[in-house]
């Protein structure tokens, strides 16, 4: 039961990394190498206002919604949308869009380091909670349930309303969506907009209970690239199933084989998926 | 016209000041740094070397600089970011040492840069007089770089610390014999389990629980867990500052009752008492000082008052007094000539922060701090090695 339970809280965390890059990568066509320093970007606003202000992270994160809204369509618009126009294929918009955000991701850095160069360390939540008989930390608790409405506010979006289907057609084929009228260039910078956004509401949520720093954000990133490719790519299903399962095998894997191997074990599932599965396992085989 | 005048004359002052300004200027003795601004110790960086740099500087220059050849000297530093990164880090010490001729370099944060970077600082002569830098193989670097100096102990000298520390509590009856122990699995952790193994055994302890986790793993809560399970009396974790932040707070989560709770790097850090209050009253960690003595509380006050923040409870005082070192050692030789200033470092006793430092004749100072309990608010000395001042540790009360 412990291993359940750490587990799917540890998925919790995972979904709310991966959710925003696949929503970037899925619909947008941007791999977004600074996925996880607008991820700690997050969790610094989160750090800061607890610090300074005394203020919840839970509050936070309505201030911080807007505003990585906002900063990321500007991200789009400046620096992506002449990529993505420029692009002849979608194989050279991932070359260049990996070149861009690499480079972003060093400036993420600079300014954090400038702005708080030690860890980002404060406890909030952080007392027992008896769950069936298991005890959990408060805030994994928290940041769990949280990703929780957050996946499902996003598919019930995506899946129930009009402009997720558009989403979902962009996703699908930009080419055909096009014809039938959406547009593309919007529905993208949208899609940008809110993987950057659940990115920065997950940071703010996750530095509840690991210890950030400036530099932290590649972590994320690799993670969030494996979660997003063994789920497949453009589907948020996959990418929260794929956190979960990443997350009881991890816990599983400390718990009764021996903590030192969860990245083998992590790995190994990314690999089987990759050999069997090159889809992901939601993923649509491309024609 | 007047207004002519008078603008004309006042450009000449201005000339004639700035030029006598600049001709009675000394040249500033350059000193280099590469620093971890970025990357994965630039957190540590932070808290323990760049404020000591910052406050040294501030008081050296204040008095117009180092006293060499009868005239007072600027400091001016010239500073890389190496992102964390060995290569790139080689790269600007050799840039420092080539381009920019630095006059003196200060050792870098964190053992394996050290080490890395030991053969470039000994190629140019450069007297490195290396803190953050813990190994058992002190006696072999030195014999191979004989400009390297250690100040903050050997592997074996912190083990010997904790291993005291947990006898003590032993024969006080506070704990029994049962001792959880886990590592971050990267060589500072696999190298202090291996030895902690060993010392743990021959005093007798019993090592119920002793497993390794990769650094950076985000939920810590199954090591903790596994190690409530096995009942031990005392937990001790050769950790890094994430996990040191991350094992203490599941340990509170969990409730884990033991008598004695030891975390390693970041148990010192002014933000590890920011971030649980009081919670962590009787932890022990890697480090300590003695807070009791007056050059270490005037040293807490004025780092506080120049740069804001306070110091950790352990490498920032050796890091002030190695810079003292070199300090008193340019002005003692009375020159900046390397090579006299290296051998005046090892012939001579140095007044620190932290008390008297004289290098042995394998270039180690066998004075330092191992183990640090927090009482109060402080991170007081329970363990040392050639100090002589450190109190006897008292039981973990729980975690109120």
């Amino acid at each position: 039961m412990d291993i359940v339970i750490s587990g799917l809280l540890l998925g919790g965390a995972y979904a709310l990394v991966a959710m925003g890059l696949n929503l970037q990568y899925g619909v947008a066509r941007i791999m977004n190498l600074a996925n996880g320093e607008v991820l700690v970007l997050g969790g610094l606003a989160a750090f800061w206002a607890f610090v300074s202000f005394g203020l919840s992270p839970l509050l936070t994160l309505f201030l911080i919604a807007p505003l990585a809204f906002a900063g990321s369509w500007a991200i789009y618009a400046l620096f992506l949308r002449p990529l993505v126009k420029r692009a002849k294929s979608r194989g050279q918009l991932e070359v260049d869009t990996i070149l861009a955000t690499f480079g972003m991701s060093f400036f993420f850095v600079g300014l954090m380091v400038s702005l708080q160069a030690e860890y980002f360390t404060y406890s909030f939540l952080a007392w027992p909670i008896s769950l069936l008989g298991s005890t959990v930390a408060a805030n994994r608790l928290v940041a769990a349930l949280v990703a929780a409405a957050i996946a499902a506010a996003l598919y019930l979006w995506l899946n129930r309303s009009r402009s997720g289907l558009a989403v979902r057609a962009v996703a699908v084929s930009p080419g055909s969506a096009r014809l039938v009228g959406i547009d593309v260039g919007k529905v993208s910078a949208l899609a940008f907009s809110l993987g950057g956004m659940v990115t920065a509401l997950g940071g703010c949520l996750i530095s509840t209970f690991v210890t950030l720093d400036a530099s932290a954000g590649v972590l994320f990133t690799m993670k969030a690239l494996i979660i997003v490719i063994m789920g497949g790519v453009g589907d948020i299903r996959g990418a929260i199933i794929a956190a979960l399962i990443l997350g009881l095998v991890e816990t599983a894997v400390a718990t009764i084989v021996d903590p030192g191997l969860t990245l083998v074990a992590a790995y190994a599932i990314f690999l089987a998926v990759l050999l069997f599965r090159p889809q992901g396992l939601f993923g649509r085989r491309s024609a | 016209m007047n207004r002519r005048m008078f603008a004309c004359a006042a450009a000449a002052l201005a000339l004639s000041f700035g030029l006598s300004h600049g001709a009675k200027a000394e040249t500033p003795i350059k000193l280099g740094m590469v620093a971890h601004l970025s990357g994965p110790l630039a957190g540590g960086e932070a808290v323990t070397h760049l404020p000591n740099v910052q406050l040294w500087l501030e008081e050296v220059n204040a008095k117009g600089g180092l006293m060499v050849g009868g005239k007072r000297r600027p400091v001016e530093l010239v500073q890389y970011d190496d992102k964390t990164n060995p290569a790139e880090h080689i790269k600007a010490v050799q840039r420092l040492a080539t381009q920019d001729e630095v006059d003196f370099m200060v050792a870098p944060y964190g053992t394996g840069f050290n080490i890395a970077a030991a053969p470039i600082y000994a190629k140019y002569n450069y007297p490195m007089i290396a803190v953050t830098a813990i190994t058992d193989e002190i006696h072999e670097l030195t014999a191979k770089f004989p400009n390297m100096f250690f100040t903050l102990g050997s592997t074996t000298g912190f083990v010997e610390g904790a291993t005291r520390t947990l006898e003590k509590l032993r024969s006080d009856g506070v704990i029994g014999s049962k001792v959880a122990m886990v590592n971050v699995a990267d060589a500072f952790g696999i190298e202090l389990a291996d030895v902690a193994r060993e010392k743990f055994t021959a005093a007798g302890f019993e090592i119920v629980y002793d497993k390794s986790y990769p650094l950076g793993t985000p939920d810590l809560s199954p090591v903790v867990k596994g190690a409530k399970a096995a009942d031990p009396d005392a937990f001790v974790a050769w950790s890094y500052p994430p996990d040191t932040f991350a094992l203490t707070e599941q340990a509170i989560i969990e409730d884990l009752q033991v008598g004695a709770f030891y975390t390693a790097v970041a148990t010192a850090f002014p933000a590890y008492a920011g971030k649980f209050g009081g919670a962590i009253e009787g932890n022990l960690g890697a480090g300590g000082v003695n807070p009791e003595t007056d050059a270490m509380k005037a040293y807490r006050k004025r780092h506080q008052e120049v740069t804001g923040k306070a110091p950790d409870f352990w490498a920032s005082a050796t890091y002030y007094s190695a810079l003292q070192v070199l300090q008193q050692a340019i002005e003692g030789a009375d020159t900046t000539d390397r090579e006299a200033v290296t051998a005046y470092i090892k012939n001579n006793a140095f007044d620190t922060v932290i008390g008297t430092i004289k290098f042995d004749a394998h270039n180690n100072s066998e004075r330092y701090w191992s183990v640090g309990q927090w009482r109060n608010g402080h991170f007081v000395a329970v363990a040392d090695t050639g100090m002589g001042d450190s109190v006897a540790p008292v039981a973990k009360k729980g975690w109120k």
